[in-house]
């Protein structure tokens, strides 16, 4: 058995965790929503809705302003990573888990709906990962890690469908899989599966995911990417969740771990949140008690990731009006191509952000109880009851499918003729079902329908697996593991592929979107010029650049003629050798203790401000604020002068008050001001000779060290500067002067 | 079918009733809908549902699969796959896990079927 732990402080190595698979268990079954803690004291802020934090994350990019914290949303956050290469995709989880997702969704390979029976072994996927036992267990251990060193359950998550899903829900359930979509109209009517296998087979499927306290993910959403106009579907979507929903409630599934998949049907510019707010308010009304599993729009997704990431925020601004238990997660690339790492991390940023945001909003806004919300509200019900008297007066479900009734774009009782119709005994695995003999048994546990047990011996209400010792759901030492099947279609022989690249211990290092060594890089461009000339000119920019396999992925016009944004993916042919990389030292910094010693001994008076035209202030304030941490609690006297000081105006108060030292914050940076004004207070205090005499310090968000030095200043400082660094560096520089 | 949006009249009946009434009539009829689908869910069985039994009696993805296909050969896929592994067990005194894998290779079919009931499930 492999005894190897994740170090917080050290890569992820995928060679590890694919080690001892064949003994792995998991370490437990069924689903875990995030533990609410109302009134949530963090910094000097209370959360009104905020969860559990974190053991271990990475927070927003302005957190340090607000002493680090990383509050987290009550709904669990979905993100779904599925690349194709599941070795690569678990230092994705990490990632991920480390944003804020606990609830990671593995999309299947393409094809797999219709692959009769389980695939084993680790092949590569296209638009998905194969599931399969080896690629579970390699994934549900990796979570198992990764979730004690962030301090939350992580839940994994996929699919239970096409023709193999009962195989399918006991192998999850047998792996320690905490969620699945499960629906069997999916089935039916997107990937043309024959429609009485697929109810008859999701029975079975549900029964084993209720044994397993699985939460259920439904498959309505898919109706709003299909439909050509998504928002007139909305009564059918009430319909599709009803149908999944109390299909799965008589399976045994417990209501709170059946959850509709939402998604606000309509975008921009339509009025979206207008049109989707009564839906999602009629949706939970009448599905009260099921949970909302709220999934982002992708129907209408272009190539800009701006324009996504606004649609998800105004969709998770419904979420926050009216509830989510899951929100879910959409990358803004989307529209481009198989999700990349960075986008994934964004979408679960873009999530927490928003939410974390809207904390408190109902404690302070209503919906109103009257209005065109909620006629709409009622409007909608009232049309998704019409549309399920007519199926059952047209003979109900199957008579209903093959007449079309689904995904017709009219807003019902309006009709298009443009539905998707299947025939009973048309579809993949039509032909398949078998009726049950009078003695049908089958002696497992979590069984859907007629079993007959009594005949050897057992009361109604005993486990049937009883007859055997129990099954692999009581005893999972009967599973039997298979690790690979294919020689060559394996992770093994990717992984040698690029073992100079594998973390720990690299040699090499290489741009990376979403497989190991891919050399993908992506270039934002500008030209000034119509759209057309742009995308060439992008393309014979990329060759110049050496870059391989160029392909623009994103034209946005600025205007008709007179501008064009190009984002452009390609592949860059080289590594990078880590030991021949120039990284520079960490800063060395005395303690607290050495620097008040030497200010004690010999005091030390600077003057300060932001220089230029220039009114930012924040930076500075914490360099030198006694309340910060500044430089003013070692003892330094500071004179501070404000902002937008004139260059002259910081060398002569420095002359007047006989000051050692002078600090001049640069934060605006266009055209290269900030070096510019560096240079110019050197220049000035040459001039008027005092520049021996004087060390001169600058510092801003935009400056590196060596730039700076190179300007004119004795020392330079970055983004992420404290106090105590500037103080080392005026001790030092004081101290070399001597 | 194309058909205008009728709501106005078609909702008549409807129109009077509360949210609450209509809340009831709404899952009524998914009730409906759903009851006739779970009864075939009872009394069918499918190739799929047949060898989630078999992996939960101890069986790797691939025996499954074999074990189905031959039952489907001999016609007694009615009976369950694992009814049959089951009986076939008892027959011969042999575990579980071993008299699936002699099945697989064909042995112990021979007579098997004797022993199953003809009667067809109301």
């Amino acid at each position: 058995m492999s005894n190897y732990r994740l170090n917080p402080d050290s890569p992820l190595d995928v060679r590890e965790v694919l080690k001892d698979l064949a003994s792995y268990r998991p370490r437990r079954r069924g689903w875990t929503w995030r533990k609410e803690v109302p009134g949530l004291k963090m910094h000097s802020f209370t959360f009104k809705d905020a969860a559990e934090p974190l053991k271990r994350s990475v927070p927003l990019p302005p957190a340090h302003h607000f002493g680090g914290i990383d509050p987290q949303p009550a709904p669990v956050i979905t993100t779904e990573i599925a690349s194709g290469r599941f070795e690569d995709d678990i230092r994705r989880m990490r990632m991920a888990a480390h944003h804020g997702a606990d609830h990671i969704m593995v999309i299947r390979t393409a094809g797999q709906s219709h692959f009769d029976g389980l695939i084993e072994g680790t092949p590569q996927g296209v638009g998905g990962v194969p599931i399969t036992r080896k690629q579970i267990r390699a994934q549900r251990k990796a979570l198992d890690m990764i979730e004690d060193e962030v301090g939350r359950p992580i839940n994994y998550h996929s699919y239970v469908s096409g023709v193999a899903g009962p195989e399918i829900a006991v192998l999850f359930a047998e792996e320690g899989v905490n969620g699945a979509h499960q629906d069997p109209q999916y089935n039916v009517l997107y990937r043309n599966i024959n429609m009485v296998r697929s109810f008859v087979d999701a029975c079975e499927s549900k029964t084993v995911m209720a044994w397993a306290g699985m939460a259920q993910i439904d498959g309505a959403h898919n109706a709003n990417a299909t439909a050509r106009e998504a928002w007139k579907v909305m009564p059918e979507l009430m319909v599709q969740h009803a149908i999944n929903a109390q299909f799965s409630a008589s399976c045994g599934m417990a209501k709170d771990l059946i959850c509709l998949s939402t998604v606000p049907p309509t975008a921009t510019p339509a009025p979206c949140v207008y049109m989707d707010l009564p839906y999602a308010v009629a949706l939970r009304e009448l599905f009260k008690g099921y949970r909302m599993r709220a999934q982002m729009n992708t129907k209408y997704i272009q190539s800009s990731t701006r324009e996504a990431t606004v649609t998800h925020v105004l969709n998770m601004f419904i979420s926050k009006l009216t509830s989510a238990d899951i929100q879910s997660t959409i990358t803004p690339d989307e529209g481009r191509n198989v999700p990349w790492h960075i986008f994934n991390i964004e979408a679960c940023d873009t999530a927490k952000q928003t939410l974390i945001g809207l904390d408190g909003l109902m404690d302070m806004v209503e919906l109103k109880k009257d209005g065109p919300l909620r006629e709409d509200a009622r409007e909608l019900k009232e049309r998704a009851i019409l549309f399920m008297e007519e199926m059952l007066e047209k003979g109900g479900y199957f008579q209903s499918v093959e007449d079309g009734f689904f995904v017709d774009s009219g807003n019902y009782p309006e009709r298009n003729g443009d539905g998707i119709a299947r025939q009973l005994a048309g579809g993949i695995g039509a032909g398949t079902l078998i009726p049950r003999k009078k003695d049908y048994l089958a002696p497992v546990t979590a069984h859907y329908g007629y079993n007959n047990v009594a005949q050897y011996g057992l009361k109604e209400g005993e486990n049937p697996a009883s007859l055997i010792g129990g099954c692999t759901l009581e005893k999972p030492e009967l599973i039997q593991y298979i690790d690979e099947l294919d020689e060559t279609d394996n992770a093994a022989t990717r992984m040698a592929e690029t073992e100079d690249l594998r973390q720990p211990g690299a040699k090499y290092v290489k741009p990376e979107m979403e497989w190991l060594g891919d050399g993908t890089v992506m270039l934002t461009l500008f030209f000034p010029v119509e759209a057309k000339v742009a995308q060439a000119a992008a393309l014979e920019a990329a060759r110049r650049m050496n870059l391989e396999e160029a392909e623009v992925i994103s034209v946005e016009v600025m205007h008709p003629v007179d501008g064009t944004r190009i984002e452009l993916k390609g592949k860059v042919p080289f590594k990078i050798a880590v030991d021949e990389l120039v990284i520079p030292p960490e800063p060395d910094v005395l303690s607290d203790d050495e620097i008040r010693a030497a200010i004690e001994k010999k005091p030390m008076k600077v003057v300060c401000g932001t220089v230029g035209e220039d009114e930012h202030s924040v930076g500075l304030r914490e360099i030198i604020d006694i309340k910060h941490g500044g430089i003013e609690k070692y003892g330094i006297q500071v004179h501070y002068l404000g902002t937008s000081v004139p260059p002259e105006k910081l060398v002569n108060a420095a002359i007047e008050l006989g000051a050692d030292a002078m600090l001049a914050s640069v934060i605006i940076s266009h055209d290269n001001i900030h070096y510019k004004n560096i240079a110019l207070v050197d220049r000035i205090a040459r001039e008027m000779g005092v520049r021996d005499k004087l060390m001169f310090l600058s510092g801003g968000t935009q400056v590196t060290p060596e730039l700076a030095r190179e300007a004119g200043a004795d020392e330079g400082f970055g983004r992420g500067s404290k106090g105590m660094h500037v103080a080392t560096a005026l001790v030092k520089l004081r101290d070399a002067k001597k | 079918m194309k058909r205008q949006d009728d709501f106005a009249s078609r909702r008549e009946h409807l129109k009077g009733l509360s949210d609450e009434a209509l809340h009831e009539r709404f899952w009524a009829l998914a009730g409906e809908l759903t009851s006739p689908l779970l009864e075939m869910g009872r009394k069918y069985t499918s190739p799929s549902i047949e060898r989630s039994v078999l992996l939960r009696m101890g069986f790797s993805s691939t025996e499954a699969k074999a074990l189905v296909d031959g039952c489907l050969e001999r016609e007694l896929l009615g009976h369950g796959a694992g009814h049959v592994v089951y009986k076939a067990s008892q027959l011969g005194g042999k575990s579980i896990r071993e008299t699936g894998l002699a099945l697989i290779e064909g042995k112990g079919w021979d007579g098997l079927a004797e022993h199953f009931s003809k009667e067809e499930l109301s």
